[in-house]
């Protein structure tokens, strides 16, 4: 029994690590061809071993683009608007979990059908309003107001306070605790976990967004990473190590945090399907 | 007669209380999603090609049905959606089970490998899969002659630029689909795998009566997440295979985007726009009704 339990588990280890080789193999290609210089990225055979080309890489990058000013663009917009719309989830989740209302149930159902709404249909009538009505076509507030009311944060937020307990808020409000108050003082301290979990899905969505910052951002000085990173992949003549500078530097502090916090990750997307 | 004590009712500071932590949201909500899903739709009856826009009911949508360009992006999507959902959910599924058994080692370094491509945008790993799949510098067709297979012009040739695309978006989204149920294999108790095995019902046995149907619900999940977003595909193809060779790659949305942003064409950017939210809606609904069925019985 004991030796056919082997067996298997050998079978299976030989099964998952070349698969798990190859998911990999993307990853370690991309982090090696930063520091190739061209010649060697596209050399047959190519080079499978890091090299020293990593700062004139970066060079060709931010000679082409700006890149500095691209990355600051990308962290401060991702920055603004995970904390404003992981607030403005966290207030709704509230309202939603610890409250009894009047449209309760046809505001919620309004977020879940939200939830299903593919972006394409509002994509050219948000860009009318922003770009045409509003003039704010090349700023970050562009790229945050559509996003900032997100209604999985809102969804996955209400699913976490259910568990707040009501006694503890109705304690507070006997003891003359203002409704605000009790919000920022009891609730989001207790809700940190799930705050987190929500924080990193918004970060990673506003990190990585494409489609719309493409729409509407059309000055090199306000491109975001992605946005930046696309205007080179599609051009002929392009410095391969300086895309994969830029693919790394968009991509590697996420997979370090990802080993790390792993487990809010994991919390933040599986969100959707908690059933309660 | 004594007055009657306090009243019951709720002070209105008291029930107004929801309603002003519900304000922000639902004010950007209202501006940013409910005026341009409305909006959208009535554009889709305007003729945009002059100044000003007049009201043409048949214009966009007579043009749709009748444009093979979008027909062709349609097909594609479909083709897309039929092939790869099915081969990465199920690939998922394997993978979950794995993770889930005692026999799997150094789960931690397979949770790594299988589970990193989803924290990564989808321009950075579009932009290494196009180098990775070049032609003829491309890593992947040396590989393949190094072996002794013969290299595939993978960006340049119809059938396997589709390909291309189904392998980049198995890459990205296995591990995340993965996740999704693993969390869902977590909540099947116990108990019922131990009653199998005293029954004595083999492993594959246990895999296709316990597993399988245990897992619906969220089987049915991931297939209508994977659904929307194979019908929003947008940055592969238009990074990856740059929607061709031809238009064999385009897509819905890279169709939309050409109509509506290089032509400027925004009445019938929405109506392709709305076409893909119509088809989303009758995939979900399809799925719910065919593989959520008994759910719903019960």
């Amino acid at each position: 029994m004991r030796r056919d339990r082997l067996i298997r588990s050998i079978a299976l280890h030989a099964l998952m690590l070349p698969l798990a080789l190859l998911f990999l193999a993307p990853i370690a290609w991309m982090l090696i061809a930063a520091t190739l210089p061209n010649a060697e990225i596209l050399a047959a055979p190519p080079t499978l071993l890091p090299g020293t080309h990593l700062a004139e890489n970066w060079r060709d990058l931010n000679d082409d683009l700006n890149f500095v000013r691209v990355m600051a663009n990308s962290i401060g917009i991702s920055v603004i608007f995970t904390s404003v719309a992981t607030l403005i989830a966290a207030m709704s989740g509230y309202a939603f979990a610890k409250f009894r209302f009047v449209g309760r149930g046809v505001l919620f159902t309004v977020v879940i059908a939200a939830l299903t709404i593919p972006f394409e249909v509002r994509a050219i009538p948000q860009y009318l309003l922003v770009a045409r009505d509003m003039g704010l076509a090349n700023t970050w507030w562009a790229i945050i107001l559509p996003w900032i009311a997100y209604p999985l944060g809102v969804f996955f937020m209400r699913q976490n306070m259910l568990s707040v307990p009501s006694d503890l808020l109705e304690a507070a409000r006997i003891d003359g605790a203002g409704e605000l108050r009790i919000f920022a003082q009891i609730v989001l301290p207790i809700m940190r976990p799930a705050l987190a979990a929500v924080a990193i899905v918004l970060f990673l969505f506003q990190w990585n967004d494409y489609f719309w910052p493409l729409l509407i951002l059309s000055q090199k000085d306000a491109y975001t990473i992605p946005v930046a990173l696309g205007t080179l992949v599609g051009l002929t003549r392009v410095s391969w190590g300086g895309i994969m500078v830029g693919t790394a530097i968009a991509t590697l502090p996420f997979l370090v945090l990802f080993l790390w916090l792993q487990r809010y990750f994991i919390a933040g997307i599986t969100a959707g399907a908690v059933k309660d | 007669m004594t007055p009657d004590p306090a009243p019951r009712r709720r002070p209105w500071r008291r029930r107004a209380t929801p309603y002003l932590f519900l304000t922000p949201f639902f004010a950007l909500f209202a501006i940013f999603w409910v005026y341009p899903i409305a909006y959208s739709f009535v554009l889709s009856f305007l003729n945009t090609r002059q100044r000003p826009w007049t009201l043409d009911w048949d214009f966009n949508w007579g043009r749709l049905i009748q444009d093979e360009y979008f027909w062709n992006a349609l097909g594609n999507t479909m083709l897309i959606l039929v092939v790869q959902v099915p081969i990465m959910l199920a690939f998922a599924t394997l993978l979950a089970v794995a993770f889930s058994s005692d026999l799997l080692k150094f789960k931690g370094f397979f949770r790594f490998a299988f589970f990193a491509p989803l924290v990564l945008g989808a321009v950075p790993y579009s932009a290494v899969f196009r180098l990775i799949f070049n032609e003829q510098y491309g890593v992947l067709n040396y590989a393949l002659t190094a072996i002794g297979l013969p290299s595939v012009s993978w960006l340049y040739e119809s059938t396997p630029a589709l390909v291309t695309i189904m392998i980049a978006m198995t890459w990205r989204w296995t591990g995340y689909n993965a996740v999704i149920l693993l969390s869902g294999l977590q909540s099947i108790p116990a108990t019922l795998y131990e009653a199998a095995k005293i029954d004595g019902a083999t492993g594959v046995q246990r895999f296709f009566l316990i597993t399988i149907p245990m897992l619906r619900p969220v089987l049915l999940f991931t297939f209508v997440l994977s659904t929307i977003g194979t019908l929003q595909l947008f940055t592969e193809p238009w990074l990856i295979t740059t929607t061709g060779p031809g238009n064999a790659t385009e897509t819905l949305v890279t169709y939309l985007y050409q109509q509506g942003f290089r032509s400027f064409n925004f009445g019938y950017a929405s109506a392709i726009a709305y076409s893909v939210a119509i088809i989303a809606a009758i995939f979900s609904i399809l799925q719910i009704r065919l593989v959520g069925g008994r759910e719903v019985e019960r």
